[in-house]
């Protein structure tokens, strides 16, 4: 079981929340030419990093807020929690 | 190499089983081959199978990071089909059932397929509706496929919940009958110890640490156990891909996440047949010694960890209970997780890359035991002449630029998200 600290309710179990993916990936701005390739980057491709992970959930049992969660894909461990507009340095 | 029959097993009896040949050698790694295939799981074994049998490709390396047969098909629910609706899928997929039928005599290995047949349940009108025209575009590209209402499917598997007034009752479902199991150890093995004995290396413990690239070609790649030259190098390493998409600077239409399976106490034989929910994602067969071997959904988030978390099992095997309330009496025996390369549209890749002769095996989400021999057959003809065969030519990798998806769930382009 996962426990993910939501930056707005404290410390709650997994099972309050849903997943968002890859927190990094940045929509490309509105009204800008872009490229096929930018285009498939932010749709389909993904760096899907082994160790520190930035990625979004969702409390959707709890507050209903989208946060950050920084963890660990291969030992599970989660470090920070960030409000979903917090920029991570 | 020493064949298996019944006669050799006689004979070695009188020797207490001392005298057996290896089933594979463990050679150390020579400085050149014409191809690297790195992974040794049940795709990269085949594909230098393929390679030799079929394509007189006889120096041929798979270098594998643990040992063969360690990772997906080592952790597998056994299952083999081909009861999908997209040409794509279901051309290569029956391609695949043709070469299971064969194994174990093309191979000398029994790799136990049993053709037992495979239920999908629907529970609902729309859902039968569903099925017809699924089973209709199976019947088209000459895969068997029956439309069961509820009445026969209680005749097969009485032993499902049939009551009336639960969440979701059974309508029928869609059953492939020539789909089935095999044993998945004896796969890899059987692959093994036949490339083996054509002259194929198999060098274990070896990680892939590098690529050399230059002017746009594969030269070779380096390894913990030193520097190997190859003209062409197969990636087939499943959940591993995106490791080594990093390492060529790629980013690929993947990622990977944590999908786990169980097994109960053996019991007598209840259960003929694979079977599987139509209102959520549970599957389940028996297996010879009588464990009943469920699976589900993915963890759900973005994992390289071999092992899962309790919640997910729990929400499979309450969709599991619900199908078949009897299986709440078993105890779980075991449990296990592997980490799957879920593509972006649920089908494969297998194709040629940016790089001259670098190819690409991955993106098998949920389905990669079944597609062995298939993929194993195609990766090796994409390798040994350059070129996709027209069994793979949808699994390309820049389908997902030019929106030519194989999406066979409608699910959309993340189809672990529910």
């Amino acid at each position: 079981m996962l426990y993910i600290n939501c930056p707005h309710c404290g410390m709650r179990s997994q099972n309050e929340f849903s997943y968002g993916g890859d927190a990094s990936v940045k929509r490309p701005e509105l009204n800008t030419e872009i490229s096929d390739k930018e285009w498939d980057d932010f749709v389909y491709n993904r760096k899907s990093l082994r160790g520190k992970h930035l990625e979004l959930w969702q409390h959707i049992s709890g507050c209903r807020q989208w946060i950050k969660v920084e963890r660990d894909t291969a030992t599970h461990e989660i470090f920070r929690t960030f409000k979903a507009d917090e920029e991570v340095a | 190499m020493q064949k298996y029959s019944i006669f050799n097993l006689v004979k070695n009896a009188f020797s207490n089983h001392e005298n057996w040949d290896l089933a594979w050698k463990d050679p150390t790694p020579k400085e050149e081959y014409d191809v690297v295939i790195i992974g040794g799981g049940g795709h990269g074994l085949a594909t230098a199978y393929y390679l030799a049998k079929e394509h007189n490709i006889t120096n041929v390396a798979i270098i594998e990071k643990g040992w063969i047969g360690g990772g997906n098909v080592g952790r597998n629910t056994t299952i083999i089909r081909s009861n999908y609706m997209h040409d794509e899928n279901g051309l290569f997929s029956e391609f695949g059932m043709d070469l299971w039928r064969k194994m174990s005599q093309d191979l000398n290995y029994n790799v136990m397929f049993s053709p037992r047949g495979i239920i999908n349940l629907a529970h609902s009108d729309a859902q039968m509706n569903a099925y017809a025209r699924r089973g209709n575009s199976m019947r088209l590209n000459g895969i068997d496929a029956v439309l069961l209402n509820r009445e026969q499917v209680k005749e097969i598997i009485p032993m499902a919940d049939f009551s009336e007034n639960v969440r979701f009752p059974i309508f029928g479902g869609l059953m492939q009958p020539s789909a089935g199991t095999a044993r998945h150890d004896a796969v890899a093995w059987g692959y093994a110890r036949q490339a083996d004995s054509m002259g194929v290396d198999i060098i274990q413990n070896c990680e892939v640490i590098g690529f050399d690239v230059s002017a746009g070609k594969i030269k070779g790649i380096r390894t913990s156990r030193g520097n190997i030259k190859a003209k062409k190098v197969g990636i087939c390493v499943a959940g591993s891909t995106n490791i080594l998409a990093e390492k060529l600077n790629m980013t690929l239409p993947i990622e990977t996440h944590l999908l786990q399976a169980c097994v109960s106490e053996p019991v007598k034989p209840v259960l003929d047949n694979v079977v599987t929910f139509g209102a959520g994602h549970f599957y389940v067969s028996q297996s010879d010694k009588g464990e009943m071997v469920m699976g589900g959904d993915l963890d759900g988030y973005n994992s390289y960890a071999q092992r899962g978390n309790l919640p997910t099992l729990q929400h499979v095997l309450t969709e599991g209970i619900a199908m078949m309330p009897f299986l709440s009496k078993l105890k779980m025996l075991r449990t296990w997780g592997g980490i799957m390369d879920m593509s972006m549209d649920g089908s494969p890749i297998i194709d040629k890359t940016h790089i001259e002769g670098l190819y690409l095996n991955c993106g098998w989400c949920y389905g990669g035991f079944k597609a062995t021999p298939a993929s194993g057959w195609t990766f090796a003809h994409t390798i040994a002449q350059d070129r996709v065969h027209e069994l793979n030519a949808g699994y390309s990798l820049n389908r997902f630029s030019t929106g030519h998806l194989i999406d066979e769930k409608g699910l959309g382009t993340k189809t672990w998200i529910s």
